[in-house]
Parts: structure tokens; sequence; C-alpha cells
């Protein structure tokens, strides 16, 4: 203890105590240490376990039954809901879905990570009126996820906003069933998250880049660097831990995405394939069509692809990032 | 530019005349636009009438029709979801807040064995998405009767927000000098005292930014209050929105009417919270 506790030991020592009861106070105070770290950890660590974790355990043993979800499972089929011939890895519209998922996880990265670095990079300039402009740009990413699927859903409606925007600009021989067209349905569906949370690359972006000091770009300035290269050379790579967990945020977030797509694209539309995704699949059978174990099935897919995206990422690009925030933390 | 602001002295160079400002603005008024455009049409939506939306998808409200506002409004459905996500999102933030700043506390500013090892356990939150155990979550609520009840979907989502709560308060918590703690010690506080008086008070920011994202998060959920909440009169505002536009699939003007309202409280939240949420992520992100 007292080689952990220096503060405390070091005072300890200074004062000259009675040798009998240095030992009683010292596991006195060690006692009532460890008291305080389950007292005030332990709620946390509970509720967290309950209901974050247990339910992942659980989903792994349902996943084993064919389930309807009343009493208790006890038709054992193994892992046929997985890979028996009904299982969810024969499925063609699960693994449309799944492709569906690396779609928007794909696309996310490719559109929302430039478009959002250039936005930010253009609002990160003085100029009067800034604050303002980075409200409007925010408004898209407070929005709730419902409330803007039904917004572009009626929006994207034959003959609705969009299509009569595109007849003012001359551009009609484009129009199609935004939200019918099995071909163009994902792409639709791409663009409204893509309107959404570019908002939130945004915000971590304009975050990380109020944490650059000024100095460093006057400074490349001064040695005769342009606007364009401060950015390429100073700004960028010191921007680059902020981009490195967006990344990974927008991964997680893709791979969940449930919302936008639940509200926005119809059931029938879905049910083919063509715009589905792994939860709005796992919702539709576990939960609306009560098949429970083969729902679960799916939840566990969903989490051991998640999971194992995650380690890999963290441990091959977050490390240094994350080990940084760690050890600052501590020491 | 450079070889321009170089010339004239180093004086200049701290609020030249930028010749590319115009630019910036163009580009500027251009994000804000498409930002902004689908939500404005929404909002004049509502103004209109469904003919008037069929006739010319583009117009403007001629005239204005303020009765779809209004008929929204004076229904209860819209109230009572308002109500509901209220008290949801309050009592989420309430929960997250404490568990999560007395688990933050005791990560930052303890030095026990296994220390590590619990932050680790609950950064395993971030690994994998919430909606994965949402199925079995169900079946759990179900069996300790929460299913169909506000603390189903309140307690939750505390859980699902612990993590980036910890993740963002124990640095904050930690980066507190040693001397500060020690000062309060010699002045006969206990580590309890120091954490209740000192610490919480100081962290004031951080509080606000963690407690401002799980508000927002939970007043934006959706997946969680659609399986637990199946009375109508328990729905939260999404669901409300959801429902309306189901119910009234013809009623595009209503619709808009309804989203658009939907989308205020949200708006204004931000509004008024901008500032701490982009400052709270500055600390975040500094790791």
């Amino acid at each position: 203890m007292t080689t952990t506790e220096p503060g405390l030991a070091g005072r300890a020592r200074a004062r000259p105590a009675r040798p009998g009861s240095a030992d009683a106070t010292r596991a006195a105070r060690n006692r009532r240490k460890w008291f305080e770290i389950i007292g005030l950890s332990g709620p946390a660590a509970v509720v967290f376990t309950l209901f974050v974790l247990v339910p992942i355990g659980f989903a792994g043993y349902y996943s084993l039954y064919k389930w309807s979800g009343y009493g208790w499972p006890d038709e054992f089929i193994g892992l046929d809901n997985y890979f028996g011939p009904y299982g969810a890895f024969k499925d063609p519209i699960f693994l449309a879905g799944l492709r569906n998922n690396a779609f928007i996880l794909v696309g996310s990265l490719l559109i929302q990570g430039p478009l959002a670095i250039a936005i930010a990079l253009l609002l990160n300039r003085r100029f009067p009126g800034r604050a303002a402009f980075r409200m409007l740009v925010f408004v898209p990413y407070v929005l709730a996820e419902v409330t803007v699927g039904i917004m572009w859903q009626l929006l994207l409606q034959p003959d609705g906003g969009v299509d009569a925007f595109l007849t003012r600009l001359g551009l009609e021989q484009f129009i199609t069933g935004w939200l019918a067209n099995l071909e163009v349905v994902r792409w639709t569906m791409l663009f409204i998250l893509t309107w959404k949370y570019t908002g939130f690359a945004l915000i971590l972006f304009l975050a990380g880049l109020s944490n650059i000091p000024d100095e460093l770009n006057e400074a490349a300035a001064i040695d005769g660097a342009s606007w364009w290269q401060t950015q390429r050379y100073v700004t960028l790579p010191l921007l680059g831990p902020t981009i490195r967990i967006w990344i990974f945020l927008s991964m997680i977030g893709s791979l969940q995405q449930f919302d936008v797509i639940w509200v926005a694209s119809a059931p029938a539309v879905r049910s083919l394939g063509a715009s589905n995704t792994m939860a709005t699949y796992m919702v539709d059978h576990g939960f609306n069509q009560r098949e429970w174990g083969y729902g679960n099935a799916v939840a566990l897919i969903l989490f051991v692809i998640s999971f194992v995206a995650a380690l890999i990422f963290q441990r091959f690009v977050l490390r240094r990032d994350i080990q940084g925030a760690q050890t600052r933390g501590v020491a | 530019m450079a070889a321009t602001a170089a010339q004239p002295g180093l004086r200049t160079n701290r609020l030249p005349f930028r010749w590319d400002t115009p630019v910036t603005y163009v580009l500027a008024l251009a994000v804000a636009a498409v930002s902004i455009a689908p939500v404005l049409y929404a909002i004049l939506g509502g103004f209109r009438t469904t003919g008037q939306l069929a006739a010319d998808p583009a117009g403007l409200p001629d005239p204005w029709v303020w009765d779809t506002y209004g008929r929204v409004l004076k229904q209860g459905t819209f109230w009572q979801s308002v109500v509901n996500s209220t008290i949801i999102a309050l009592a989420t933030t309430l929960g997250v807040v404490t568990l999560g700043v007395c688990a933050a506390f005791v990560l930052a500013r303890y030095k026990f064995r296994g220390r590590e090892g619990l932050y680790a356990f609950f950064t395993l939150g971030l690994l994998f998405p919430a909606a994965a155990g949402i199925l079995p979550l169900y079946l759990l609520l179900r069996d300790l009767h929460l299913t169909n009840t506000h603390l189903g979907v309140i307690i939750p989502q505390i859980a699902f927000q612990l993590p980036i709560t910890i993740v963002i308060l124990r640095p904050f918590l930690a980066a507190f000098p040693d001397e500060l703690e020690d000062a309060a010690f010699i002045d006969g506080a206990s580590r309890l005292g120091f954490f209740w008086r000192i610490l919480l008070p100081l962290s004031r920011p951080a509080l606000v930014t963690v407690g401002v994202l799980a508000f927002v998060a939970s007043w934006n959920a959706f997946l969680l209050p659609l399986l637990v909440l199946q009375s109508n009169e328990l729905h939260t505002l999404p669901l409300g929105v959801q429902n309306f536009s189901a119910q009234y699939s013809q009623d595009t003007a209503g619709i808009l009417a309804f989203t658009s309202l939907a989308m205020m409280p949200a708006i204004l939240f931000f509004t008024l919270a901008e500032r701490q949420i982009v400052g709270g992520l500055q600390g975040a992100v500094k790791g």
C-alpha cells in the first residue's frame, strides 16, 4: 500500500505515529479504500454488466435453439440457425443485408470523411459569421434518425420535393424511383446517411482542429508555406488521431444501422434485400416474426463482426492514440 | 499568397485582406444550404395543404395554412410523446451522470490492483453496437416485468451510455493535480469529501458534456423504445412521429408539420448546448 499511495504514506511517515497503531490505521484505511472503490464503481459495473454484456451472452445461448420466445428454449438445434439449410448464412436476404452494411460502411468512410475534412478546414478559417455557419451545418446531425428518415421519405416520393427540384434544374431524365428502384435504393439510403452523419464527423474534426495551436500554422506561414501547404503538412497530420477515432465510431455506427432504414425504406423493399441491414433483418425476423432463436443468431453475427472489426482496428490503428490517452490519464 | 504576406512585413500576417474570403463564403453558403434546405422544405411544407404540395411540390405556401400545425399541436399524442421523451431523457441523463462520475472518480483517483482491468471492462461497451444485444435484452426486460414501462427504456439506456461517459470523464478527473487532493486532505477532508466538495464542482463542464450527449442519445433513440414500449400513451417522440406517418400516410402536409415540430426541441436544445458539446469533445478527442 505504501508504495502505491505515495502522498498518504509520505505524510504518515513524516508524522511520528505510535508504533503499534500504524498497522491498524493502515489496515483500516485500506479497508475503507476498498469499501469506497466498490461502493462507487459497483453500481455502474452491475448495470453495465446486466444490461449490456449479459444480453450478448444470452444471444449466444438462445441462438442454438429453435424458439418462439415463450417458456424456456428446449429445442436444441446446434448451429443450424447459422449454417443449417435454413440458417442465416444460407439466406440470400441476410447475405444481402450483410453486403448492404458493408456498402454503407465503405461508402460512409469514403464520402463522409473527405467531405467533412474539407468542410472542417473551410469552417476553421476565420471569417465573420463562422459560428452561424457551423450551427447550420450541424443541424442534420442533431435531428433524430427517425425524423430524418421520415422527412427524406416524403421528399423522395415520386413527384415529391426532390423530383420537383431536379425538374426545375432540367435534370428530370435522372429521376427514378428513389425508394422503389431496387438497384437505386441502397444509394438513396447512403445519401440520406451521408446527409445525416457528415455533421458528426464535422463536429469531431472541428473539435480536433481547435486543439491545434494557431502558433503552428503561423510558424508555417512565416516559413513561407501557403495555406494549402499548411493544411496538408501541419494540420492534417495533427488531425490524425481524431480522424482515426472517427473512422472507428463510424464503422461501429454503420454496422448497427437501423433507424433511418427502418422508417425510410418500405418493408417490402427491405424484405427483397435491396436496402435491409443486419439490424433490420434481425428485428424483422426475431421480434416481428417471433423467430427468437434465429433472430439471436443474427444478433450474435452482428456482435462478432463488430467486435472483431473493432479489436483489429484498435490493435493496429488506434493503439497509439488510446495508449496515449491512458498513460496521460494515469500519470 | 504566402509570398505577398511575407513582403509587407509580419504585422499584416495576422489578419491580412484575404482575396479568397468571398470564395469561403460561397462554399460555406453551399454547404449550409444543403444541410438545411430539406429541413426548411419540411417546415414550409407544414404551412401548405396536401393539395398544394401535390400541385407544385417545390412551391412556397400560397396561401399560408396555419391549420395543419394547429391540428398537430392540439392533438394530445404530440404533447404526450414530448412529455414521455422528456421524462425518459432526464432520468437517463441523471442516471448516467451519477453512475458514470462515481465510476470515473474511482478509475481516475484511486490506485488499486485491477484498475486498468476495470477500465478495459467498461470500454468493452464501445467495441460493439448496442443493437447487437437488443433481442435478448428485450427478453431480459420481459422477465423483469419492465417491458412497456419507462424504466425498461431508462435503465438499459443508462447502461449503453456508461462506457462513453466514463471514457470522457476519467481523463478529465485524472487531470486535476495531486496537490489539490493533498491540500484537501491537509484541510481534513476525506477522499469522499474531496470528491463531493471539490472535484464535482470543478468538473461541471465535463459533466454537462456527458449529460448533453446522454440526453440527445436518449431523445433520439428509436430501436429500444420501439421494442419495449407497446402502449401508445408511453411512446416517445420518435415513435410518435412514426405512428403519425403510418396512421395518416395520405396527409403529407400533416406529417411534415408533425415532423417539423418534433425537430424543434432537438434544434433548440442543440443551439443552447452547442458550445458544451463541441467544447467537451475537444477534451475527448485530444487523447
